[in-house]
């Protein structure tokens, strides 16, 4: 009885699994077919297969720029965003004070506020002052994200004994260095899920980056958007775009599983 | 570190800054821009509520909104059905059970944007073949109508954040110490009354907080919503957060649109408030 019940679940589990990787399946096995061979049967393996869609959609997404693009805006957005909200961290967890903790809740109460409730305004001023690129684009990010990863950060830096920045005080050391030296490589567990939770956002993100790049800074979600307009109901070209656009993230998120979880789950329970 | 220090405020000054001329700023502006006849450079006058009355009378507006409330409520439910079932699944220890949470957090990783063209593809192309091969009509023309637009909506969302909530519950269901289960095994507990007297009320608190995520999640989506759909036919799967955007970038209507945008603010802000209300109640109960 006990083993037939196990039995039971994992073909449960096998048939939600194949359930659930179906639309991969259906998009990769398209992606090398002809139009002809899409038309023929969407169900089917790609018979005879062909690379073909690869190399056309490869150069009309301009896959190296956007990808370059994407990665140059990710990492340095992230990077940024690290910097800037463990420093604010630090600060308003090591003083206690009205001042601090009102700053604390000015900085939560923002997470309240959806994108699209500031964008328009947002965008108009950046125009204003000629920050409608990538640049500014990091900018914005810092503002828009800093908010959560200061709320992770402040609770992690309680549990870091004010002791460390006392004996390292009496040494001579300066508020920056015990930052640099000392806080900041003890909340790298806490970094890793800053990181993962603002790089999934930030890769991904497409309205915002629409509203703020020039067409030669464009993302890969950016680039995507614009190619599918141009090759409406051309499926075979569509879909071997969509497949390298989600290649990297596929590849980033079977070696980074294991943070990647810990991140997402840290991110929305604490 | 004290208020005074230099050190204090230059820690802190590069996010006030960003938060202030990204996040406040623009939200004190767009909220007196409501109240006038902004163009999205300048203004000539100040209307009142004006723009709010429009809004009310706004067809685009008032069907975005029940369409929007229609669809959170549906996802809501699937969701926490779905992703409660899918980590009681790969929580029994078989063959396997490793692997399926990845693929059940994949979808998760990718983009609403390019999820809406990968489902476009299948409901377009997909369910028009299978329905042919299977003679089931209901599977044609799916995007084409309001109904298979809205549900078509519903099963990319599923899809993308079912493995999301699952994480969430399986983090607070590795959580229940063994030894409950086992003694209630010992006592003659079947598998049901385990789960409705001991799994269920402990992972209460998992409920909570992937309700309200669900539910904000919800009201916010775009990128799902222009890639499937892009509102049509005639506007009717448009969802709230695209109702702004394209009264303030189609129409150029934009003092409409900020109005329609503080609005919106007042709905996620409520229900993130009504979160917050809700942990302390629950904190202090306890």
């Amino acid at each position: 009885m006990k083993i037939k019940s196990k039995k039971m679940i994992g073909i449960l589990g096998l048939i939600i699994g194949i359930l659930w990787l179906f639309p991969f399946y259906m998009i990769v096995a398209n992606s090398f077919k002809t139009p002809k061979g899409i038309f023929a049967s969407v169900l089917a393996l790609p018979a005879p297969a062909t690379g073909e869609n690869y190399a056309n959609s490869f150069k009309a997404l301009n896959f190296i720029g956007s990808l370059t693009n994407s990665l140059i805006i990710t990492i340095c957005s992230v990077l940024l965003i690290i910097l800037c909200s463990s420093m604010a961290a630090y600060a308003l967890q090591r003083n206690k004070s009205k001042l601090s903790s009102g700053l604390l809740l000015l900085f939560i109460s923002a997470m309240l506020i959806p994108f699209q409730s500031v964008m328009i305004p947002m965008t108009a001023n950046f125009g204003s002052a000629h920050m409608l690129n990538m640049y500014g684009l990091m900018f914005m990010y810092l503002g828009f994200n800093c908010s959560l990863s200061i709320f992770l950060y402040q609770g992690t830096l309680s549990s870091i004994p004010i002791a460390m920045d006392e004996a390292a005080e009496m040494e001579g050391a300066s508020r920056w260095q015990i930052y640099y030296k000392i806080i900041l490589p003890m909340l790298s567990p806490m970094t890793v899920t800053v990181a993962i939770l603002n790089i999934i956002a930030i890769w991904n993100d497409y309205l915002l980056p629409s509203l703020v790049l020039p067409q030669i800074q464009y993302t890969i979600p950016l680039q995507m958007f614009n190619f599918f307009g141009e090759y409406t109901k051309q499926w075979h070209l569509a879909l071997a775009g969509i497949t390298l656009s989600i290649i990297p993230v596929i590849i980033f998120y079977l070696f980074a599983q294991k943070w990647i979880i810990k991140g997402v789950t840290d991110g929305a329970v604490k | 570190m004290k208020n005074r220090s230099l050190s204090f405020w230059l820690f802190l000054t590069p996010t006030l800054i960003a938060l202030a001329l990204v996040v406040f700023i623009p939200m004190l502006e767009g909220l007196f821009y409501s109240f006038t006849d902004w163009d999205g450079l300048s203004f000539t006058k100040v209307v009142g509520f004006q723009n709010y009355a429009t809004l009310l009378q706004d067809k685009a507006f008032v069907n975005a909104f029940w369409f929007t409330v229609a669809f959170v409520i549906v996802t809501v439910i699937m969701l926490n059905v779905i992703g409660l079932g899918l980590a009681l699944l790969v929580t029994q220890k078989f063959k396997g059970s490793n692997f399926l949470r990845t693929v059940f957090f994949m979808p998760n990783m990718i983009g609403g944007l390019i999820l809406g063209f990968i489902w476009q593809f299948i409901f377009t192309q997909g369910f028009s073949a299978l329905g042919t091969t299977l003679h089931l009509g209901w599977l044609n023309n799916w995007l084409t109508n309001e109904v298979t637009g809205f549900w078509g909506l519903v099963i990319v969302t599923v899809w993308q954040m079912s493995g999301y909530i699952m994480i969430i519950y399986i983090a607070y269901l590795q959580n229940i110490p063994n030894e409950v289960i086992e003694a209630a095994k010992i006592d003659g507990a079947s598998a049901w009354q385990r789960f409705t007297k001991i799994t269920f009320p402990m992972i209460a608190p998992a409920f909570t907080v992937c309700m309200f995520l669900t539910l904000s999640n919800g009201f916010k989506i775009y990128d799902q919503n222009l890639s499937l759909t892009n509102g049509g036919p005639y506007n009717s799967t448009q969802m709230l957060a695209m109702d702004i955007v394209n009264t303030a970038y189609n129409s150029s209507n934009f003092s409409l649109a900020e109005a329609k945008a503080i609005i919106f603010f007042i709905i996620v802000a409520a229900i993130s408030l009504l979160q917050v209300f809700y942990n302390r109640k629950r904190e202090v109960d306890l």
